[in-house]
């Protein structure tokens, strides 16, 4: 197996997923086959070649630092599932 | 002819000679909508009254003189392009009832142009698919066949335009999401150059590789579409500055002078059916009837794409994902009592199977001691299929492929084989790694009556080449003139 349950478990961890067994075995299997399938990349011969990670050449984007329109507070908590007096309310992070 | 079934330039016609009026015309595909929508399930959200408000105020600007080519025409609008006040779900039952508190730059300047948002149409989930199967939300059909996909991930505006329940549609492309479901629904689509238009206000999937673009009935809509959505725009920084052609001015050139490229790599593809071979092959015949010349040309590293592709793509929707915690929009777990159990709780109770595979298989390229081995390799191979394009084009204007290497597949065929459905995307992909221009126009048919897409790809901000070949060809042809009939299969 290319990837083990266990690193699924991990891997699902760190981006905040729970997953149960059933899709544990299941990613495992095609998560798997996904990987080996992308090992075919190691037939290419890549020494010096520099990495892309914009398809379009970019240099940094500069503006002027002044205070413009922006959504007001009740906007921009519309959509919360949950708030009070102006703020997003969350479950107690500090026990 | 039914209003329903207009063009946008044959509707603008009717309406700036007054014949007919854009609520006449809206509610027509209102009606339309009702008709058929249960067959074909493209539209998520549909906003009647919003819709028939926009056409007043249409009607009225048109008395008073004052009309674009898009004032008063009803669009479908893939939903996961923001709109002010319409529920944008991008397929997601984590953002099932998000209301945007702004437009998307596209859409502010559609509404600029006059035009009428009727809906908001399906997709697969985050955009990642190719047949529309990944839609947390409803099932679309195929119109040409109900027991088939639309294609994906656009599957709700190919669908919806083929069936006439809009005039047109804006979609996206990360890697054939415009192109393929164009191309299974027999209508004209084009992902733009990366840069080419905002993306502001479009959720993010992948953003090395997103770009919006139309869906239309004919490539002359497609150029009015292009000129209305183009531009740069402050609010994206990738976004080009450049200036912005009239599109429809390349409608009027012809072929004599231009030189289509045939990459070798795409007829030796495994999988690729006898009637899109026979259909492309065909096409090659019509552009060099027309004057077009066509010479063969390599593009070696195109086996690649697919697994640089999905590694590139996949990193970067895990990396974007990560703004659905529940704390700000969307849903959340309400059940949980730690901020992590939140935070977990709520993400995988509102992604489906696909959008986790996806963010998992992201994480794993990005983490610790793989980030070599898979990201990094990727963005290496990235510059070598850029350097294949490059040299193509020195001896080209036009590349000429198909869309997909099959018509559209039954409902349920692929869905629990990721891989089998990423290798059908092989012709498509190679375009956004490049930032390329890509298109689709209808080229044929199946044995079995499905709609056949060929895609041309051009320059970087070269629309108007791909524009002048597609129309050449489509004035060549009648494909463009069949219409679906809504039928069940078998």
């Amino acid at each position: 197996m290319k990837i083990t349950k266990e690193e699924i478990v991990h891997v699902a961890n760190l981006a905040c997923l729970d997953i149960d067994e059933t899709s544990t075995d299941k990613f495992a299997d095609q998560l798997g086959k996904i990987l080996e399938y992308v090992d075919t990349l190691n037939r290419v011969d890549t020494k010096d070649v520099p990495p892309t990670s914009h398809a379009i050449f970019l240099t940094n984007v500069f503006r002027e630092d002044e205070v413009s329109k922006h959504l007001d507070t009740e906007t921009a908590l519309a959509n919360s599932p949950e708030k009070e007096d102006g703020h997003f309310v969350v479950p107690k992070v500090i026990g | 002819m039914k209003l329903y079934e207009l063009t946008i330039h044959k509707a603008h016609r009717l309406l700036k000679e007054k014949q007919i009026s854009s609520r006449e015309l809206t509610r027509a595909v209102l009606d339309r909508i009702d008709a058929v929508e249960e067959k074909v399930g493209a539209y998520i959200t549909v906003v009647d009254q919003e819709a028939m408000a926009q056409a007043k105020l249409a009607d009225k600007a048109i008395s008073e003189g004052n009309i674009s080519p898009l004032t008063g025409i009803p669009l479908s609008i893939k939903d996961l392009i923001c709109t002010r006040g319409i529920r944008t779900t991008c397929a997601s039952k984590i953002l099932e009832n998000f209301m945007p508190p702004y437009d998307a730059t596209v859409i502010k300047k559609i509404k600029e142009s006059g035009a009428v948002v009727v809906g908001k149409v399906n997709m697969d989930e985050f955009a990642m698919g190719s047949s529309t199967e990944n839609s947390g939300l409803q099932v679309t059909r195929n119109p040409w066949d109900l027991t088939r996909i639309p294609g994906g991930s656009s599957g709700g505006s190919a669908a919806s335009v083929a069936a006439d329940m809009c005039l047109g549609s804006l979609g996206s492309d990360t890697g054939g999401s415009i192109r393929q479901p164009a191309s299974h629904c027999g209508v004209v689509g084009m992902k733009p150059t990366y840069g080419r238009v905002s993306r502001f206000g479009l959720v993010a999937y992948a953003s090395s590789l997103d770009q919006i673009g139309p869906l239309t009935k004919d490539v002359t809509d497609c150029a009015i579409l292009m000129n209305a959505v183009s531009g740069y725009d402050h609010r994206d920084s990738t976004s080009v500055s450049k200036d912005v052609p009239d599109y429809t001015e390349a409608l009027k050139e012809g072929l004599k002078g231009v030189t289509v490229g045939i990459p070798r790599e795409y007829n030796s593809t495994n999988g690729l059916d006898a009637d899109v071979l026979s259909a492309v092959k065909n096409a090659v015949k019509v552009i060099e009837g027309s004057g077009a010349e066509c010479v063969e040309v390599s593009l070696p590293h195109t086996e690649y794409a697919v697994a640089a592709y999905y590694l590139i793509a996949c990193s970067e929707a895990s990396s974007n994902l990560a703004r659905y915690d529940g704390v700000r929009y969307g849903l959340r777990d309400k059940d949980a009592k730690t901020l992590l159990q939140m935070y977990n709780g709520t993400r995988s109770k509102g992604f489906g199977p696909e959008v986790q595979r996806r963010i998992i298989l992201g994480t794993y390229a990005l983490s610790a001691g793989y980030y070599d081995a898979y990201y990094g390799k990727a963005s290496q191979v990235r510059t070598l299929i850029m350097e294949d394009f490059k040299k193509a084009f020195e001896t080209c204007d036009v590349l000429l492929s198909p869309v997909t290497p099959t018509p559209a597949f039954g409902i349920g065929e692929k869905i629990d084989d990721p891989l089998t459905m990423y290798l059908s995307d092989i012709f498509t992909l190679s375009a956004n790694l490049a930032g390329i221009p890509g298109m689709s126009v209808p080229c044929g048919f199946s044995s079995q009556g499905l709609p056949i897409g060929l895609q041309l790809m051009g320059k970087h901000f070269d629309e108007e080449k791909l524009l002048t070949v597609a129309y050449n060809f489509e004035q060549a042809t009648d494909f463009q003139e069949r219409k679906p009939e809504l039928w069940n299969g078998d």
